[in-house]
């Protein structure tokens, strides 16, 4: 029995606005950039492929089932330029067919430096997602699948009945990712690991014609799930959504090898999709995965090497959450939602200076000629909103 | 391979990028086992009288580079040294007014009716500039028939009739350097005869050395030389060895320093610097701007200085060389090369290997090159001055941007380059026909 769990990350960052050191006003995004980049991944990404989703949903009639994790930041994005993309995650939505995970509403590595603040935008993106789709989030996916046993801990006290993790070479050593496991000493939580070859082969090789497996065809896949048969109880797929159209353009055929892939995965009778809940309840937990040291999805590294791999990079993510309790003190929202919204990875990823193995891909997403440039802009920002929060906090004494 | 080069100065008395450069390429080739016969212009007398101990007795001196500098890293280079009053970086303007010093001295300011005396074997200075640079490609041609060479490498605009005569006499291939072009040093108001030597060199030339895309996007475009003639290979830098301590021993300073070091000319953007300094002060006062070098500007950069009302903050340090470059890197927070056209940048390579962070100007060669600097447009003066705070207010930023830059640098080195140049020369020895 071979099951395959899709689950696709859903998130737009808000790009920062080029501030220097004698800009004086409160408009750090922007959003001229912002929304015509939600537009065109829109159009390339988000509408074609939920279309796809929808008719792939329909035709196998409830045996074709995906998740969606979708940041907080994403949906207010769309709501706000693309609300289409909206009503079609709705439809999908409606089919059944497809569950929501719970994230940081802002896309945040909020885990690292403030408990309280992780807690509270887990909070807020589940209102969202109860609001929007009716649906209570039960499997927790952290930040680029940022993970330790820690996390586990802290996501079960939520009350999360399963987690989303990289299935990294590192931790599961010889064991396989196939497999469903559990934390040391967490009752009821069940891990989901990537598996990162097969999620990897769409999302970063498909296109790639250097690969000696190009052109990658839906039978062939299918034979590779297959192979999982009899050692293995899910084949955790786990993916970028915008690898559909966006990362792996249309012309590499992406759009046609998953409108192709579900007949070829079902012509085998012990096959079936599940979404990352119906997986837990499914399959028993096969062992446990200790796992000490924070890994992630990123680079060839697996851990935190993107966000927080040279000075820049941890001192801004320090400065940022070293203001969460002077933020919190003005009760301004505005501050707190800027505050927030600075909180996402992204920002910090620019300021990546690995620029010699992985640096392809951090290069293509960047809005930045440079990761000095970035810090130098992020931090510009974080120092007026400081200022403007020491302005509201010495009015009130003075009131 | 034996090369027959024409270039410029030697150490200790080097002016500027230039006489770095020659001096670099040359020491590497003789390294990897080149014979190099350098050919470079001397005055017999005058201010420059000082130059590199070459003295001897014939004016067209040949002296091994075993007996000037001792040891094995010139072994395979002979010096031939010519009479002439060229220096780099010469305007025609320059010219006319070394010679009347030299005149000067000579005893003509006494009204003697004497032309200088004729120590140079029957030769006189040209009477300008243009005369000079032809006057020299005939020495040059002289003393090429008592040596062997495969190819002929002449750098810059002034010795490009000598390598262009030496060519014609000995039918060997003739590469030409670009280190600068008349539109670098002199914007949109190009002096005519200067511009017609140096196309008249890149177009008799079989092939051109750029020292970066920038220069040869200008070297295609604007000399109408076919790309597919001009080879890029940037200039590079030495590592001495001698290592910088930690902190600076015996500075002890509350103030931040932004250097600015390099000739203080039109080219370099010295106004940029001042405008980008106001507007740091505008948001920081521990910080002092010091400009070393001298040049044409340096009275007006003075000036300008003290009419912003930034005079205090603003330090000149006039030339500087050897020991007191290290020693102004040393105390260097930044360094700011505001350039508005550059076609290489020696100098950040400089600061980057004395582990202190660059801004360089987005118009300079060696900014393709160069990740781990911080990067802008010269005009730009309010980024420039957004980026000087950043790295003066952020520690982070400065160490990052130091040891990323300090081990980048690495990848410049003349051993590098001088393959190339190899290449280059099997390139012209034999040219495809295009």
């Amino acid at each position: 029995m071979a099951s395959v769990c899709f689950y696709f990350q859903v998130h737009q960052p808000s790009r920062l606005r080029r501030y220097s050191v004698f800009d004086n006003d409160r408009n750090y995004f922007d959003d001229y950039k912002n929304e015509q980049i939600c537009r065109k991944v829109a159009h390339k990404c988000y509408l074609p492929a939920n279309r796809l989703m929808l008719d792939l949903i329909r035709r196998f009639d409830g045996r074709f089932r995906i998740a969606y994790s979708i940041t907080g930041a994403a949906m207010e994005q769309f709501e706000r330029w693309m609300p289409e993309v909206m009503s079609t995650f709705h439809a999908l939505n409606e089919t059944g067919c497809v569950e929501f995970l719970s994230e940081t509403y802002f896309h945040s590595l909020s885990f690292l430096y403030s408990r309280d603040e992780f807690a509270e935008q887990i909070r807020l993106h589940q209102k969202k997602i109860k609001n929007l789709f009716g649906q209570t989030p039960r499997v927790f996916r952290n930040t680029e699948l940022v993970y330790n046993n820690d996390v586990a801990a802290f996501a079960r006290e939520m009350g999360f009945d399963g987690i989303c993790c990289e299935g990294a070479d590192h931790v599961l050593g010889y064991r396989s990712p196939n497999y469903i496991y559990t934390a040391p000493g967490v009752k009821g939580l069940k891990l989901l690991t990537k598996n990162y070859r097969l999620s990897d082969d769409i999302a970063f090789r498909f296109g790639n014609r250097g690969w000696e497996e190009w052109p990658l065809t839906a039978p062939k896949f299918a034979q590779w799930v297959n192979q999982v048969n009899g050692n293995g109880f899910t084949v955790n797929l786990f993916m970028d959504y915008e690898t559909l159209g966006e990362h792996q353009w249309e012309d590499t055929g992406i759009f046609e090898f998953l409108r192709h892939l579900p007949e070829e995965i079902l012509r085998h009778p012990d096959n079936d999709f599940l979404t990352p809940s119906q997986v837990i309840d499914t399959h028993p937990a096969m062992g446990e995965m200790d796992v000490p040291h924070m890994i992630s999805w990123a680079d060839i590294e697996r851990d935190l090497s993107a966000w927080l791999g040279n000075a820049m990079q941890s001192n801004a993510l320090y400065e940022l959450y070293r203001m969460e309790n002077l933020v919190k003190e003005t009760g301004d929202e505005e501050i707190l939602r800027d505050w927030r919204m600075l909180q996402t990875s992204d920002h910090f990823y620019y300021m990546c200076t690995k620029w010699f193995s992985d640096g392809d891909v951090h290069k293509y997403f960047n809005p930045y000629d440079s990761p000095y440039d970035s810090y130098i802009n992020f931090m510009n920002v974080l120092d007026n909103l400081r200022s403007r929060c020491r302005r509201v906090c010495e009015a009130t004494v003075k009131g | 391979m034996k090369v027959l080069m024409l270039g410029w100065e030697f150490p200790p008395f080097i002016s500027g990028g230039l006489g770095t450069a020659c001096y670099g390429l040359t020491r590497a080739l003789s390294q990897m086992g080149t014979e190099v016969i350098f050919v470079l212009p001397k005055p017999i007398t005058g201010v420059h009288a000082t130059h590199v101990k070459m003295a001897h007795p014939h004016a067209l001196g040949r002296i091994s580079g075993k007996d000037v500098f001792g040891g094995s890293e010139l072994a395979r280079v002979i010096f031939r040294t010519l009479p002439s009053m060229m220096t780099p970086y010469q305007t025609p303007q320059d010219y006319e007014e070394a010679l009347r010093k030299a005149r000067q001295l000579a005893g003509e300011s006494f009204g003697l009716e004497l032309d200088l005396p004729d120590i140079a074997g029957g030769d006189h200075y040209g009477r300008d500039l243009y005369q000079e640079v032809q006057r020299y490609a005939k020495l040059a041609a002289w003393i090429s028939r008592e040596e062997e060479f495969d190819v002929i490498h002449a750098h810059d605009w002034m010795t490009y009739p000598a390598g262009m005569a030496v060519s014609a006499l000995s039918g060997k291939p003739l590469v030409v350097h670009i280190h600068s072009t008349e539109f670098d040093r002199s914007g949109e108001h190009v002096n005519q005869m200067v511009y017609d030597i140096e196309r008249q060199g890149m177009h008799a030339a079989d092939k051109v050395i750029a020292v970066s895309h920038l220069t040869k996007n200008i070297v295609v475009n604007r000399y109408a030389v076919p790309a597919e003639k001009v080879e890029v290979v940037y200039n590079a830098i030495d590592r001495d060895g001698s290592v910088v301590g930690f902190v600076n021993p015996g500075i002890s300073k509350d103030e931040k320093i932004v250097l600015f070091l390099g000739r203080i000319t039109m080219q370099k953007g010295p106004e940029y610097f001042l405008a980008a300094a106001k507007k740091v002060l505008e948001v920081m006062d521990n910080v002092k701007f010091v400009m070393a070098g001298s040049g044409d500007m340096i009275r007006r950069t003075i000036e300008m200085a003290a009419e912003m009302g930034i005079g205090h903050k603003v330090l000149f340090t006039g030339f500087l060389r050897g020991k007191d470059v290290d020693r102004v890197f040393q105390m260097a927070d930044l360094f700011v090369m505001p350039s508005v056209s550059e076609p290489f940048g020696l100098v950040p390579l400089e600061a980057l290997r004395n582990d202190v962070p660059v801004i360089i100007s987005k118009q300079s060669g060696v900014a393709e090159v160069l990740t781990h600097a911080l990067k802008v447009d010269f005009w730009d003066i309010n980024e420039m001055a957004n980026k000087i705070v950043a790295v003066l207010r952020h520690p982070p930023l400065h160490s990052t941007l130091r040891e990323h830059g300090n081990f980048e640098v690495r990848k410049f080195n003349w051993t590098t380059s001088a393959q190339q140049v190899m290449e280059v020369y099997r390139m012209a020895q034999s040219p495809v026909a295009v």
